[in-house]
C-alpha cells in the first residue's frame, strides 16, 4: 500500500475471514471488481489462523486458493476507521491509509472473545483462550508450560488440543457449564453428523486432559505474571499452580463497523434479511456479527452475501435451507454455554473492569447505565473503545453499550484530516507518528 | 527447519520463529507490553487486535499493537514504561 491511495470497488469486503472470503470469492467470480481487506497480516480471521510451522486446514487451503483464483483485490494489514462520507470507507495502515469507495459492502467483521473480570485477570499471561492460540500459530514457545484453560464453549476444547499438539501441560479445563447442558449438547449433536465427527477428532486429542464442568476460575494469582490460579468446583476452592491462564467465555460479534454506518443491531446482533441485507440498502453482513454460528455458517453466509450482492439471488436462495440448519446450530451453542450467574460476582472492589483506564469495580456498580459510567469513570473510552469491558459490564450490571463514535479505532490524526483535505488539494507527505 | 530472526526488545537480542509477532518477541523475552494507567504490568490479551494490551513502540512508532506487526530483522521494540 502507498501512504496515500484511493480505490474503488463494485463489491468491498471488510473482513477476511471464512464469511468474507467467501463473499470476496463468489462476487468475483461473477466478474465485478471486490476488494477485500482485513487488519491481520494475513486472510483467514482467527478460526484459519496459519500456525508458523504447520499446514493449513483443508477447508481453508480450499478457500484461499478459490479466492486467489477468483480475482479479488486482498488488501491486509489495512483497517477500516471510519466512513467519512456514503459510500466511502477510510482505511488505515502501518504507514498510511487508503480511502475505499464502494457501489456494494459485505460486512464480514467477526468476532471476539468475551472476557469476564475476576481478581487477577489482569495479570501479564492471562490470556484468551483463542488469544493463547493465536500467540502460539505466531511463535509462541509453548512447550513444558503449564496452561490452564477455563471460560465456557467449544473453543476451549480445540484450544486445549491444540496446546497440548504443541508441547503444553494442560493441568485441568474448566467448563461453567453444567454435564446436564454438556449432555444436553452431546446428544442434541445427532442433528450434525459432521460436528460428531469433529467431536470424536477432538476426545482422542484430549485423552488423559481433566475436564471439570459446572467449575471456574475464581482468581488469579502472581508477581509480574500469572503463577497459579483458584478454582470453584462444587462449592469448593483449589489452587493449581500455572504459567499461563487461558480464559474465553464465548465469543462476542464485532458490530462496531456496522453499527457506525447505521445498521439496525438488535440483541446485539446486526439484522440482515435473507439476502444477508442489511437494513441500510447496499450492505450486507455475514459471519458472526449476524448470530455466533461458527466456520460451517459463516461460509453459507458469505456466500449468500457474495451472490446477492452482485445480483444473483437465484443462486444465493439455494443456500437457505442449509443456512436454516446451521442456524440451529448457532442456537444450541447459545443455550448450552449459557453464562451462570455466578459468574457475575467474582469482582472485588478493587478489581479493574475497564483495563485501558484502570476503572475498578467499586466506581461503576454506582452508575445505572453505560453513558453514565463512560461520562463519569471513563469507562470504555480508552484505546479499545469499550470492546473488552463492554461485553463485561453488559453481563455485570445488564448495560447495553450499544453507541459508537467514528474513528472505530484508534486513528492517526493525519488519516482523519487527510480526507477532508483531500478533497481540497493534493495532500502533502503524513509525517510524524501517532 | 524454521527459519529464525532476531530483533531487538528493550536493548537486548531475541531471537524468533521467522513469521512471528512482535507481540512473541516480548513474551518470549519475559517483558510485559506496558504500564497501565495506575502502574499495572500488562501483556497480550486477546491476540488480534482488539484489546489495545500489547502496546509497545516498534522502530519508534508508539502505540503499536504489537500482535498485528511482524516481526523484522533487526526491528528494535520497546515496551512501554
Amino acid at each position: 500500500m502507498g501512504r496515500e491511495e484511493q480505490r474503488h470497488f463494485d463489491v468491498l469486503v471488510i473482513g477476511g475471514g471464512p464469511a468474507g472470503m467467501a463473499a470476496a470469492a463468489c462476487a468475483a467470480e461473477r466478474g465485478v471488481r471486490v476488494g477485500i481487506v482485513d487488519d491481520n497480516p494475513s486472510f483467514g480471521g482467527q478460526i484459519w489462523r496459519g500456525g508458523l510451522n504447520s499446514q493449513p486446514n483443508p477447508n481453508s487451503a480450499k478457500w484461499t486458493e478459490r479466492l486467489r483464483r477468483s480475482g479479488a483485490v486482498a488488501l491486509c494489514g489495512l483497517r477500516v476507521v471510519h466512513q467519512p462520507e456514503e459510500g466511502v470507507l477510510l482505511a488505515e495502515g502501518q504507514n498510511g491509509f487508503c480511502e475505499l469507495r464502494y457501489d456494494r459492502l459485505v460486512l464480514a467483521t467477526g468476532a471476539r472473545e468475551r472476557f469476564l473480570p475476576f481478581p487477577g485477570w489482569t495479570l501479564p499471561n492471562v490470556m484468551g483462550a483463542g488469544g493463547l492460540q493465536a500467540m502460539v500459530k505466531s511463535g509462541l514457545l509453548i512447550r513444558g508450560k503449564r496452561v490452564v484453560v477455563a471460560g465456557t464453549g467449544p473453543l476451549l476444547l480445540a484450544v486445549a488440543a491444540y496446546l497440548r499438539k504443541h508441547g503444553a501441560e494442560i493441568p485441568l479445563i474448566c467448563e461453567q457449564a453444567s454435564w446436564s447442558s454438556l449432555a444436553r449438547f452431546g446428544s442434541a449433536l445427532i442433528r450434525w453428523p459432521e460436528k460428531i465427527l469433529q467431536g470424536l477428532q477432538l476426545k482422542r486429542d484430549l485423552s488423559g486432559i481433566p475436564l471439570a464442568a459446572s467449575t471456574w476460575v475464581v482468581a488469579a494469582h502472581g508477581e509480574a505474571a500469572v503463577e497459579s490460579v483458584v478454582i470453584s468446583r462444587a462449592g469448593r476452592t483449589k489452587t493449581i499452580p500455572c504459567d499461563y491462564l487461558a480464559c474465553g467465555f464465548h465469543l462476542v460479534p464485532n458490530v462496531e463497523l456496522p453499527l457506525l454506518l447505521g445498521c439496525a443491531v438488535r440483541h446485539g446482533f446486526v439484522q440482515v434479511d435473507d439476502f444477508q441485507n442489511t437494513t441500510v440498502p447496499s450492505v450486507y453482513c455475514a459471519g458472526e456479527p449476524t448470530g455466533v454460528g461458527g466456520v460451517e455458517l459463516a461460509l453459507i453466509e458469505g456466500q449468500i452475501a457474495g451472490l446477492a450482492a452482485t445480483g444473483h439471488t437465484k443462486e444465493a436462495a439455494a443456500w437457505f435451507s442449509k443456512r436454516r440448519k446451521a442456524h440451529r446450530f448457532a442456537q444450541l451453542l447459545e443455550r448450552t454455554f449459557r453464562l451462570r450467574a455466578e459468574l457475575s460476582t467474582l469482582a472485588l472492589p478493587e478489581t479493574m473492569i475497564c483495563r485501558c483506564e484502570d476503572v475498578p469495580y467499586s466506581r461503576l456498580r454506582q452508575h445505572t447505565s453505560w453513558r453514565s459510567a463512560k461520562l463519569h469513570t471513563r469507562c470504555g473510552m480508552g484505546p479499545c473503545q469499550g470492546r473488552v469491558c463492554g461485553p463485561a459490564t453488559q453481563f455485570l450490571f445488564k448495560w447495553n453499550p450499544d453507541s459508537v463514535r467514528p474513528p472505530v479505532f484508534p486513528a492517526r490524526v493525519e488519516t482523519l484530516a487527510a480526507f477532508s483535505r483531500q478533497l481540497e488539494t493534493q495532500p502533502s507527505e503524513v509525517t510524524g507518528g501517532h | 527447519m524454521l527459519s529464525q530472526v532476531t530483533v531487538i526488545v528493550n536493548g537486548a537480542p531475541v531471537v524468533v520463529p521467522s513469521g512471528a509477532t512482535v507481540a512473541v518477541a516480548v513474551v518470549l523475552a519475559g517483558q510485559a507490553c506496558r504500564k497501565s494507567v495506575s502502574g499495572e504490568l500488562r501483556g497480550p490479551l486477546c491476540g488480534m487486535g482488539i484489546c489495545f494490551e500489547c502496546r509497545v513502540a516498534i522502530d519508534g512508532n508508539l502505540h503499536a499493537r504489537s500482535c498485528q506487526v511482524l516481526c523484522q530483522p533487526g526491528m528494535e521494540i520497546d515496551t512501554e514504561k
